[in-house]
Formats: C-alpha cells, sequence, structure tokens
C-alpha cells in the first residue's frame, strides 16, 4: 500500500479511493453557467431538456472545424484520416462508458429519438407481426410512445402499458401478466424526464428475455447521470442523447446487441452505408456503419466524446452522488413549503435528479417566466413530451426544476426563495 | 423587475383570479384554442346576430397572461362588427409582438394593458390564442345559427 493511500485511509477515506471532487471547478469549466444574461448570473435547473457544455466540449469542436474539418471514411489525405481516426475514437468511448461488448454495437445518431424511431422501423417493421403485443410504461416521453404506436397501427400489433402508482413509480406487481409470450418487444424508460422516476429496467429485461421479447431502454434520461453497464442490464437496445450530458446537440446514440444489429435491415440508404452498389441493386455495409447513412455529425461525435471523457473523470458515481444530495435538499424544501404539490417518488433512491411541481395556483407558465425575471432561475413549464403522463397527474401543466454536476446547493435554495417571492408578487392586489 | 410589472398588472391579476364572461353560451357558435406549449386550452363561444357580436364568452384552463387576455377580449368585443372585431384583433397583435401601429383611430381600450407581453416574446402565444379562437368561432357555422344569419 503506498504512502499516500494510507493517509487516505487514515482521513477515513476506503483504500484507493480517489480524490473528492472540486465541485466549485467543475462549475468553472462551464463557460454560461453562473454568466450574466440581462445582468443576473443565470441559475440554469433545466439540463433535463438539455446540459451545459464543459470548455473541453467547446474547445473539441473548436479544433475539428478549424484543424481537421473532413469527411470520413473516404478521404486519402492527412485531415481526413485523422477525422476518422477521431469520430472512430469517440464511438470506442460511448463503448466503454455503457459497457457494450464491441464498437460494433454502437450506432452514431443525432438523439434518442432518432435512436428509438431506428428500432420501431429498422426491427419492428421486420419483426413485429399482428397479434404481438408491444409493451411500454405510463411513464413514456412522447420520443418513446408515438413511434410504437405507429408501429402498431401499421402491423396490427397491441399496445400495452406497465402502470404507475399514485406516487409515480413503476408498478411492476403484474409484470407476468403484461409481458407474456404474445409479447413481441418491451421499450421502457430508465429515467422518466417528468417526475425522475428510475425504473427497474433489469426486473423489466430479464422479464423480456424470459419469453423471448427485444428489450429497449430510453436512456435519455439515465445514461447522462448514473453508471450504465449494457451487458450487466441485458438490454437488446440503448438509445440516449449526447446533448444531455455534456455533448453537442444533435448527437446521440443507440446501442443495439450485435445480433439485433445484424437481423435488421437498415434505417435510411445511401452513401457511407453501401457496400457494393450497381445498376441493378446493392449490399450493405457492416454494423454500425449500415445505420449511419450519408455524412454523420462528425462535430458531434467527436464532442460527445470529449463529454464522456469529462464525465468519465468525474466519474458517473460521484456525478449520481452529487445529485442525490441536490435532490435532497430540493425535496426537503418541497415538504415545507405551504401549496406546493410535489409529483413522483419522495425517495431519493428511486429518483433522479429532477423535481416536478405545481405551486400555490400559479400556472407553471407564469411561474417559468417569473423565475427567470426574479432570479434568472431557468426552469421548464408544460406537460414536458409526456402528456398522456400529465393528464394521468390531473393536472394541464407542471413546473420542472432539473439537475447536474455544475449545480449548487445554494441554486436550490435561490430556487424556493424566488418561489416564494412569485407568490407574493402574484397576490398583488387580491382580496 | 418593471419588465416583469409591466407584463402583471395588478388588472391583468385581476381579471386572472375573477375573469368576465367565464361560462358557457348554450347554442352559441363555438371553438377550441389549445397552445400544445404550455397546455393552455380555451373554449370561445360567441352569438352572431347580423354582422354583429351579440354575445361572447369563454371557459377553460391556462396561465394568467392567457385568462386575463381572453376575459379582456371579451369585454372588448361584445356588440361589435364582426370587421370593427377584426380590426381591434390585428393592432392588438401589432401590440404584444412590438410592432409598430398606425394612428388609425383605432382604441384598443383596457386591451392596452397587455402591452407589456411584447417584452416577452414567447407569451406572445398566450396572448392572442384567445382571439385566434373567437375567430374561428365566429368562422365556424356550428352551434345554434343566430336567427340573422344568412339574411
Amino acid at each position: 500500500m503506498t504512502t499516500a493511500a494510507t493517509v487516505a485511509n487514515w482521513q477515513g477515506q476506503p483504500a484507493g479511493a480517489p480524490a473528492p471532487v472540486d465541485w466549485a471547478r467543475i462549475r468553472a469549466d462551464f463557460p454560461l453557467i453562473g454568466r450574466p444574461i440581462k445582468g443576473k448570473p443565470i441559475v440554469y435547473l433545466d439540463s433535463a431538456a438539455t446540459s451545459q457544455k464543459p470548455r473541453s466540449v467547446i474547445e473539441t469542436l473548436r479544433t475539428y472545424y478549424e484543424e481537421y474539418n473532413a469527411n470520413v471514411h473516404r478521404g486519402a489525405y492527412n485531415i481526413a484520416a485523422k477525422a476518422t481516426h477521431e469520430y472512430e475514437a469517440a464511438r470506442e468511448k460511448v463503448r466503454r462508458f455503457i459497457n457494450a461488448a464491441s464498437v460494433k454495437e454502437v450506432v452514431f445518431t443525432k438523439g434518442t429519438t432518432e435512436g428509438l424511431n431506428l428500432v420501431a422501423y429498422a426491427w419492428g417493421r421486420k419483426f413485429v407481426k399482428a397479434d404481438d403485443e408491444v409493451v411500454l410504461s405510463e411513464l413514456e416521453h412522447h420520443s418513446n410512445l408515438v413511434p410504437w404506436q405507429i408501429l402498431c397501427q401499421a402491423t396490427g400489433a397491441k399496445l400495452k402499458y406497465i402502470p404507475i402508482h399514485e406516487d409515480g413509480s413503476l408498478d411492476v406487481s403484474r409484470l407476468d401478466e403484461i409481458i407474456t409470450r404474445r409479447t413481441r418487444l418491451v421499450s421502457v424508460t430508465a429515467q422518466s424526464n417528468v417526475l425522475g422516476t428510475v425504473t427497474p429496467v433489469r426486473q423489466i429485461v430479464a422479464r423480456a428475455r424470459e419469453v423471448g421479447a427485444v428489450s429497449v431502454i430510453d436512456g435519455a434520461q439515465s445514461v447522462p447521470h448514473q453508471p450504465v453497464d449494457v451487458q450487466a442490464i441485458g438490454c437488446d437496445f440503448l438509445a440516449f442523447s449526447g446533448h444531455k450530458m455534456c455533448g453537442p446537440t444533435a448527437s446521440g446514440v443507440l446501442y443495439g446487441r450485435r445480433e439485433r444489429l445484424e437481423e435488421m435491415d437498415p434505417f435510411l440508404y445511401g452513401g457511407e452505408m453501401i457496400r457494393e452498389v450497381r445498376y441493378d441493386g446493392a449490399t450493405w455495409n457492416d454494423i454500425p456503419h449500415k445505420f449511419e447513412a450519408g455524412t454523420p455529425g462528425i462535430a458531434q461525435a467527436i464532442g460527445l466524446g470529449a463529454g464522456i471523457d469529462y464525465l468519465s473523470a468525474i466519474g458517473m458515481d460521484r456525478v449520481q452522488e452529487h445529485e442525490g444530495t441536490l435532490t435532497k435538499r430540493a425535496l426537503a424544501h418541497a415538504a415545507e413549503m405551504k401549496g406546493l404539490t410535489l409529483y413522483g417518488p419522495r425517495d431519493v433512491s428511486v429518483r433522479g435528479g429532477v423535481i416536478t411541481f405545481n405551486f400555490a395556483d400559479i400556472h407553471p407558465h407564469d411561474l417559468a417566466t417569473i423565475l427567470d425575471e426574479q432570479d434568472r432561475v431557468c426552469v421548464r413549464a408544460g406537460h414536458h413530451c409526456a402528456m398522456p403522463l400529465t393528464m394521468k397527474l390531473g393536472v394541464a401543466a407542471t413546473a420542472r426544476a432539473s439537475f447536474y454536476v455544475y449545480n449548487t446547493e445554494d441554486e436550490i435554495d435561490i430556487l424556493f426563495d424566488s418561489l416564494r417571492r412569485a407568490k407574493e408578487f402574484m397576490s398583488r392586489g387580491a382580496r | 423587475m418593471s419588465e416583469l410589472t409591466d407584463l402583471y398588472q395588478e388588472v391583468i391579476l385581476d381579471h386572472h383570479r375573477a375573469p368576465k364572461n367565464y361560462r358557457v353560451i348554450d347554442g352559441a357558435r363555438q371553438a377550441k384554442g389549445h397552445n400544445p406549449l404550455c397546455g393552455d386550452q380555451v373554449t370561445v363561444y360567441v352569438v352572431i346576430e347580423g354582422d354583429v357580436v351579440k354575445d361572447v364568452s369563454f371557459q377553460g384552463n391556462g396561465c394568467a397572461i392567457s385568462r386575463a387576455a381572453a376575459s379582456l377580449m371579451t369585454g372588448a368585443v361584445k356588440g361589435l362588427a364582426r370587421d370593427k372585431v377584426e380590426a381591434i384583433f390585428r393592432k392588438f397583435q401589432k401590440v404584444v409582438t412590438g410592432e409598430p401601429t398606425a394612428d388609425d383611430g383605432i382604441d384598443l381600450g383596457k386591451l392596452e394593458v397587455l402591452s407589456g407581453v411584447c417584452q416577452f416574446p414567447v407569451r406572445v402565444k398566450c396572448a392572442t390564442l384567445a382571439w385566434h379562437t373567437l375567430r374561428a368561432a365566429i368562422e365556424s357555422g356550428e352551434g345554434v345559427v343566430s336567427s340573422e344569419d344568412g339574411k
């Protein structure tokens, strides 16, 4: 054992534990965080919509465009080789980040929505038949709902939903009755973008495998916030977005188990995805390139690679821990706040860094404007692209605050203080 | 803060808390308006006699701006001819989007309290939702057609 480790032990940390994260330094890595907008520094609490970007990611994009901007997989010259190398290196970073068995299982997309549509079309249209069943949960975002509705309309398959409890947690007590031998595909979110509910994906995937169904995970809200291991989960597909995890907009990934990707037809046809084209036909490139027709998002993929480097340097377990701390503080405030209705589970162990609420009969849209004007607190208002779930909650809209690596406990306090003042503001003149 | 108090003037808060003409008119022409961005929903009821808005009301769910705008609208257009309603709507739309308005003799009256909306481009739809819905209601032949219709 080294001296340093001994010292660490002596200070009460487990042997080999990495040094504590300097969250203030992390915060300083994000140019937009704390930047004054119309005279006030922003308090960014909308990372479930998109995350801010660290300087390293912005620099990576700039370097690509300034130093080796070229198309991938074709040019024979130096900068084209460099672009191809960096693009494929980003694929390896993704593979390692989610522990896929091979880089062949990593398809670059422009986001979760594209990944889920790709599966619904390229796998779904080929293998889902009339009388088959497709199972989702009641928590789903429109992007993991509408593609399957369309698939079921086109094939005659039946759509079923795993229900939720009143607190917004998934009710898996009747899982065996919902996922049956008739189920062809199961697609569920790992974490609700509205309620923060963390779902038991391993249990759901295990049940899907038991009945021979294919499993798809919407990881848009989980991959950015916690360690993810696709081999441990055992899913067939995992779709997620790069822009919610420090990467550029229009970056994303579809992980697909090798056998699944091999048995699928391409989604888009054109350049890059072909092996050979004759006037009377064509053959397809190997996976994953078979699913990357046309010039891909090269800067996006390389930028996402830089985002993954950034998060990995912090450590995803640390990211999760930090968000847990923020969420606990927010839940504590929420419990004490008169007139605040909180949606979703109260238990931080099954809730990610998302707080969704209604407050003092103030419409969420008004709240969002007032919080922004008062304190530059950025929250989301509306149905959060989950209209069926919002309706199930019995409301037209909710307000949502969501947290990430750069947020602080002080910012949570600012949110609740701002809410209190919003209530006073909207009560002006009331008798 | 001043932009915020311009937007949420006390008159607006009053209309939000106690909207005028917040009721169903049985048998009236009606249309539903929906703002998918924030989930606001409004139904506007209108009775047309000849060319005149004889009665108008609304119901729905929405933010303070959209509710107050609907309430103020019903007060502003009742008793007016259709082309006058249209002219007011056009001017109102210019005011809330911050476009310059001509000195055309059209007086927006109480509707002026919503002029603060022009500082908040994302809220323009809240202020105009009821108006678009009113137009649709007027143009729809649905509901019990007024006795003056078709003359």
